[in-house]
């Protein structure tokens, strides 16, 4: 994995030795609030309702297990024994004093982290495919050039103070497991007919209070002209992204209002001047980072197919963690292993420390010292021999992490929400949990079958849940929580934003409302092969309506 | 009735005004008040604690008082007062002073 050079190692202690100094100068009086907050929020300092909240940098989710042993750490040392990982692949603390961020800042320099850029109107944390380097399905690992990103993008003069904040994520892989259609811009990474790597380029997804789907502005970018197509991008947004208005800021309302073609030809106008400039990448560049990413050596282990045969036959739940959160690696002898941070009642995404410590352990010894943070809140083991599944699963049971759920529908998304947020309006946490406590028996939900669920506190969608096949964004009425239900969402390649499906369920329906909408996928879908968002694009939403809300629906 | 909160400035922790003039760690020792003088005098007292660098995010916040116990008439602040419904282990609600809140 990348490693820091001396610029790097350099530029993170500066902000450590600046930011300390800031919050000293606070804690002394000598600069008020109204000063602080834009240099805290730099630094990924928020206020949350219980606390502070900091949020560190993962960069496209990539940990070694140095790194993730000092989460938990921090964890431990200066928060209340927890994490919480996020659908950015981030990591947020709830409960942190101002007074301890140096020294935690300091702890996650001396392991190459930080919390630059987690907050503000910069280019945030680049995301990518949490199997990149693994996946079976993949043309190349996108994350060299995910590292390129970072490196160009880290305190850029140019785009520190964007209209909004501003949000890239890439893949390597056909199918889209990095939701790269609604963010800012996504990055496709793929081969032309020659063999030549580039990118096709999405701008303006987003999601948020206007859900809007990227547009595809360049199907085939070669991969030389990444930084100065996407330096073109940025300078139209930042000229004419409205800076007016906190909710039309974001390139989405732009290209929207400027049309797919003309903003085109605005990117293709100013991409003319920095094409063959100072921007174009060496071949050479790209190499050298590449090679931070090289995959591990992986020596052959070929006793892996009869080590499993005989494990399934000896533990049955074994067996269903192996079809359920194993999937197949480039490497025939090798797994990529989701542990899921699902467990029922658990809050989604929410690890402890020694948890943490156990994976990172467990990443050490079968695991070439690699972890990913998913998207979808949970942590994935990348390069695991087969013969060695069954002594990571066993690993595993011991610290509660077996949870066999991977793309089940208690493999829920959530937002922290009114548990912790302060812009919440409900709680996501607690229907999580509701839910995945109705949904606990695991053949029921392998009979229901691949299922996404995701659960936002407000509008914000933090919680993606305009991506769901259902979807559940909690808004306040008259005082009291109350869940909207949309379906048909869906974040991958063929990305689409759910529909509302009419009026929403108190806390102690929403559950129930779920329950129904399974019921009635059950009873309409073809057969077990037809997952729900297929069904669902098939019928619509009538049986779904007169399901949850019978004559009443039909009247209205 | 109302009651002034924020949150202290150096560790974070929610804190409610109360009547022997410091920031309670716990809701049940917030200062009520009932009529328009005392709010501009809570929200005096908040301002001053801001402006010395005491606390952060000050809110007057709306509650109702049953039998001598103050309850927040938003969620927001009925788990603000008492921690995460999730991790009833966590917050105020982890300390018995503030149980009942
Ligand atoms: C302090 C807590 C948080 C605050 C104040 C916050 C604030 C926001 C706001 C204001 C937006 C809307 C942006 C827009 O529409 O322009 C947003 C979007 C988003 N946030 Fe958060 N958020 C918080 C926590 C989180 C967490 C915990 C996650 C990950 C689980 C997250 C991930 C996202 C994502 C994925 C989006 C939608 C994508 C987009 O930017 O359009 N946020 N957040
Ligand atoms: S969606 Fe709303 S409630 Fe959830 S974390 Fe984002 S801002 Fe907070």
């Amino acid at each position: 994995m990348y490693r820091y050079d001396e610029f790097d190692h350099d530029f993170v202690q500066a902000r450590v030795a600046e930011f300390s100094d800031q919050v000293e100068r606070r804690l002394a009086g000598e600069i008020t609030e109204d000063q602080f907050k834009p240099l805290r929020l730099m630094n990924g300092v928020y206020l949350q309702l219980h606390a502070y909240m900091l949020r560190v940098a993962i960069p496209y989710g990539t940990l070694n297990s140095k790194q993730l042993r000092m989460l938990g750490h921090i964890a431990r040392k200066y928060d209340k024994g927890y994490g919480h990982f996020t659908t950015r692949q981030n990591i947020q603390y709830n409960w942190p004093a101002l007074s301890d961020m140096p020294a935690i800042l300091a702890d996650l320099a001396s392991v190459e982290m930080h919390a630059i850029q987690t907050s503000g109107n910069c280019i945030r944390n680049v995301t990518a495919d949490h199997f990149a380097g693994a996946a079976a399905d993949e043309v190349a690992d996108p994350r060299p050039y995910a590292e390129i990103l970072r490196q160009w993008s880290s305190v850029h003069p140019e785009f520190s103070y964007l209209p909004r904040k501003f949000k890239i994520a890439v893949t390597g892989a056909k199918r889209d497991r990095a939701a790269i259609q609604v963010h800012d811009i996504g990055l496709h990474l793929k081969k032309d007919e020659t063999g030549a790597l580039g990118f096709a380029v999405y701008v303006g997804g987003g999601q948020g209070r206007t859900p809007i789907i990227a547009k595809k502005i360049r199907d085939f970018l070669p991969e030389e002209h990444l930084l100065s197509y996407i330096t073109a991008i940025m300078r139209v947004y930042n000229l004419h992204g409205r800076r007016d208005n906190k909710y039309k800021a974001r390139i989405k309302i732009l290209v929207h209002e400027t049309g797919v073609e003309e903003f085109t030809r605005q990117v293709d106008a100013e991409w003319a001047h920095l094409k063959d400039g100072e921007l174009a990448l060496p071949e050479a560049d790209i190499r050298a980072i590449s090679t931070y990413f090289a995959p591990p050596a992986l020596v052959a282990r070929p006793e892996g197919d009869e080590a499993l045969r005989l494990a399934r036959l000896d533990s049955r739940s074994f067996g269903e963690w192996l079809d359920q959160n194993v999937v197949t690696h480039k490497h025939p002898d090798y797994a990529a292993v989701t542990i899921s941070l699902k467990g029922v009642g658990e809050a989604p995404g929410d690890a402890s420390d020694s948890q943490m410590e156990a994976v990172a352990d467990l990443a050490e010894r079968y695991g070439f010292d690699e972890i990913r943070v998913s998207h979808e809140q949970n942590l994935i083991l990348p390069h695991v021999a087969r013969a060695d599944l069954r002594a990571v699963y066993d690993a595993l049971v011991e610290i509660g992490l077996q949870t066999a759920n991977s793309n089940l529908i208690t493999d829920i998304i959530a937002c922290p929400g009114l548990d912790y947020c302060a812009l919440a309006n409900a709680r996501s946490i607690s229907v999580a949990q509701e839910i995945t406590h109705r949904f606990n028996s695991l053949e029921r939900q392998r009979d229901i079958g691949e299922l996404k669920l995701k659960i936002s506190g407000c509008i914000n969608a933090c919680g993606h849940h305009h991506v769901g096949h259902i979807g559940i964004l909690g808004v306040e009425k008259k005082g009291a929580e109350l869940y909207q239900v949309t379906l048909g969402g869906s974040g991958d390649e063929n990305t689409s934003v759910g529909e509302i499906i009419g009026r929403g369920f108190g806390p102690e329906d929403i559950t129930d409302a779920v329950e129904t909408i399974v019921e009635t996928y059950l009873r309409v879908r073809l057969d077990s092969s037809e997952i729900f968002l297929d069904a669902y694009r098939r019928v619509g939403q009538a049986p779904f309506k007169e399901a949850l809300y019978g004559s009443e629906a039909k009247a209205a | 009735m109302k009651i002034l909160t924020a949150n202290r400035l150096s560790d974070g922790e929610a804190v409610w005004y109360a009547a022997d003039g410091t920031w309670a760690e716990t809701i049940d020792r917030a200062e009520t008040v009932a009529d328009k003088l005392g709010e501009s005098r809570l929200e005096a007292i908040g301002k001053a604690a801001y402006d010395n660098d005491e606390v952060v995010d000050v809110n007057l916040i709306d509650v109702v008082v049953t039998d001598g116990i103050i309850r927040p008439t938003r969620l927001r602040e009925v788990i603000r007062a008492a921690g995460p419904t999730n991790r009833t282990d966590l917050g105020k609600q982890a300390r018995a002073s503030a149980r009942h809140a």
